[in-house]
């Protein structure tokens, strides 16, 4: 039987790219605060203020914020399971995250969905899906509603390396392809599907080609270099922007940490981490930013203390939340009031 | 006016793409076909290929497609084919459509109407004559109705499109040629409330869909031997109408509840548990329960007919209610 290689790192070794101050300052702030943001709710699960599934992103920052910014506030967002960076990117208050990660009435779901199922239909923020490739016909058909409605706006659609097996994935590339529906496909490869490696579930791991498949203009890019991500995104934005259909963008990253709180990563070895974390998305950007006279070392000390206050801030307005009551159970079971059976 | 159920549903899906710009329908084959049981027939001309849309076979993103239309602003009307193919979306309908209001604290809401066939009996065997309408009856976040009359066919439509929830509807697939009097639309909502087709006094006989027919009928051999059966039209299956069938088994003191699911986990199951927990002591006999026998629906006509509910089958059991004491003995599956 023939062995399949090692999926192919990224080959760039720093982040490429020119980028004003401004920007780097954003950019890099946020990649920050969906670190520390992170690195404090797996402090706060071991300590059981978060309890249920916590399915951290840490190492895959630069996508969340790249595929963000290529947005306007009237596209919409359908995320997945790991979403707390794509909600924090979009400026969903980092508060509202971290009470919905404690299942506080003053989340941003009220608290009933958790980690998993962050809302905020205000941001066009259509949700954490906890079914792999689930949300991919919602975006689908948000897309439909903005084409039916006539209304500029496209849908960016992010979903892992695990949704690519799922029949959902090819129905929802060929439906939007056939429709020309304004849906942008964003699949965040860290080459795991749970603890499966990507050449364990894929017979083609270039993801990115089985775009061809369905005639969905397709591409990918380093996801670890957060200007290479973020040109790709625009790009890949504006032709879906311009009505030429969907657009299927590959962003290759991986994730650091385990898959979800329960994982004891008996899958991969830690060298193979090791490496990938020489690639930090956060010290590339950080190391262009200083190399390039872009950013001083103490700005980006002040952001990364920014990150941490706001944290903290999100985490106090956590504590101080309340428990919805169990009188309203039932409540929004349906919009109209009925029985809940 | 008399129609056939097909026209009536016509008529309402004519009426809906009319009047609601926001309405359209998508399925397989609804377009160019006509629909696969001519529902939709004339209206891809009528309306335009992007109202009357024909999708792949991918159930799944089709019905997900219809639930992320319907948040973003549009009424789509989704008609699968068949309930048999309905499970290829299961996924998106428990998952997406009956968790996104409440999942996301009250911020959204699934104004979705999905039609699909349902039901056994005309030979098409195991793989197209399911009877799943109970599963999504056990969905909380969705609702669930089934026209049993062309007036029922013409106006749950409408009614279900002015719901803010995702409505279901099941149309029994023997029903389409069946030809009755359509009236004016009623007043708001009584559609999902339970219908008497029959008044009685002896037994109530409580079905949907496709078995109200075979109820009437057995009513009425039932009276020429002096049984006075109530005949009730569930209508709604979720929220199931407890007043309406408590105080018709209050009343009758008797029940029989036709199901054309398998028994075993059956919607029957919750209605005679319902009866049980509500009005045991109005009861003057156990709840019998005539549903499919628990096998795949079989191809030949005399094995599909054994293996369904027929008049005769609902008639034993409302004289074994009658009879207690040869209860025992009596019908069961």
């Amino acid at each position: 039987m023939a062995t399949r290689e090692a999926p192919p790192m990224p080959l760039t070794q720093a982040v490429s790219g020119a980028i004003d101050a401004a920007t780097a300052r954003d950019w890099l702030g946020q990649m920050l605060l969906i670190r520390r943001f992170e690195e404090k709710a797996a402090e706060l699960y071991s300590a059981g203020k978060i309890r249920g599934f916590l399915h951290l992103s840490i190492g895959e920052e630069a996508v969340s914020v790249a595929a963000i910014a290529a947005l306007t506030e009237a596209d919409n967002i359908v995320s997945t399971y790991r979403e707390h960076g794509h909600a924090l990117a979009r400026g969903v208050p980092p508060g509202a995250v971290m009470a919905e990660l404690y299942g506080k009435a003053n989340g941003a779901s009220r608290g009933r969905g958790g980690s998993m199922h962050i809302f905020d239909v205000g941001r066009r923020f259509f949700g954490g899906n906890a079914i792999v490739a689930g949300g991919l016909p919602l975006a689908v058909g948000l897309a439909l509603a903005d084409r039916l409605q006539q209304r500029p706006a496209i849908t960016a659609c992010l979903f892992g390396d695990g949704a690519v097996a799922e029949g959902e994935f090819h129905e929802s590339l060929n439906l939007a392809s056939l429709w020309k529906l304004p849906v942008l496909f964003l699949c965040e490869n860290n080459y795991y599907a749970m603890g499966t490696a990507l050449a364990r579930h894929q017979a083609e791991t270039d993801i990115s080609l089985k775009g061809a498949a369905y005639r969905v203009s397709s591409a990918a890019v380093d996801g670890m270099d957060v200007l290479a991500t973020a040109a790709a995104v625009r790009q890949a934005a504006e032709q879906v922007r311009s009505g030429a259909g969907p657009f299927l963008l590959e962003c290759r990253t991986y994730r650091f940490r385990a898959h979800s709180m329960y994982d004891p990563e008996l899958y991969r070895a830690k060298e193979e981490v090791e490496q990938w974390k020489r690639r930090d998305p956060i010290a590339l950007f950080r190391a262009r930013l200083e190399g390039g006279g872009i950013l001083a070392a103490a700005e980006i000390e002040a952001l990364d203390q920014e990150a941490r206050a706001t944290t903290e801030q999100a985490v106090a307005f956590a504590e101080a939340g309340e428990w919805e009551p169990v009188a309203d159970l039932c409540k929004d079971v349906y919009a109209r009031e009925l029985p809940c059976a | 006016m008399r129609m056939t159920y097909r026209e009536a549903l016509r008529t309402a899906l004519t009426e809906a793409l009319s009047t609601d710009p926001r309405v359209f329908l998508m399925g397989e084959d609804v377009g160019r076909y006509g629909g696969a049981y001519a529902a939709s027939k004339g209206l891809l001309e009528q309306f335009g290929p992007d109202r009357v849309r024909d999708t792949p076979l991918s159930e799944s993103a089709f019905v997900g497609a219809g639930i992320g239309a319907a948040l973003g602003g549009m009424r789509p009307i989704v008609e699968v084919m068949t309930v048999n193919f309905s499970l290829l979306a299961l996924d998106q309908v428990v998952n997406s459509a009956a968790t996104l209001r409440h999942m996301s604290g009250g911020q959204l809401n699934v104004p979705l109407v999905v039609r699909m066939a349902t039901g056994g009996g005309r030979q098409v065997a195991a793989q197209h004559s399911h009877s799943l309408e109970g599963w999504y009856a056990h969905v909380p976040g969705i609702r669930v109705v089934a026209p049993a009359t062309a007036h029922d066919a013409r106006w749950m439509l409408p009614a279900a499109l002015r719901e803010p929830d995702p409505v279901f509807i099941f149309e029994h697939a023997m029903l389409y040629p069946e030809e009755g009097e359509v009236g004016e639309e009623p007043g708001p909502l009584p559609l999902f409330a339970a219908a008497i087709r029959r008044p009685g006094r002896d037994v109530t006989v409580i079905a949907h869909g496709g078995s109200v027919g075979k109820a009437l009928a057995a009513a009425e051999q039932l009276a020429k031997e002096g049984i006075e059966a109530e005949v009730l039209d569930l209508r709604s299956l979720r929220p199931l109408d407890d007043a309406t069938i408590l105080e018709s088994v209050r009343r009758c003191h008797r029940a029989v509840v036709v199901d054309e699911g398998w028994r075993s986990g059956s919607l029957a199951a919750e209605i005679a548990s319902r009866i049980s927990e509500e009005a045991f002591f109005d009861l003057d006999a156990p709840v019998a329960r005539v549903c499919s026998a628990e096998v795949p629906i079989p191809y030949p006509k005399h094995l599909e007919d054994a293996a369904l509910p027929q008049p005769d089958r609902i008639c034993a059991a409302v004289r074994g209610v009658l009879q207690p004491a040869q209860a025992a003995a009596g019908v069961k599956a």
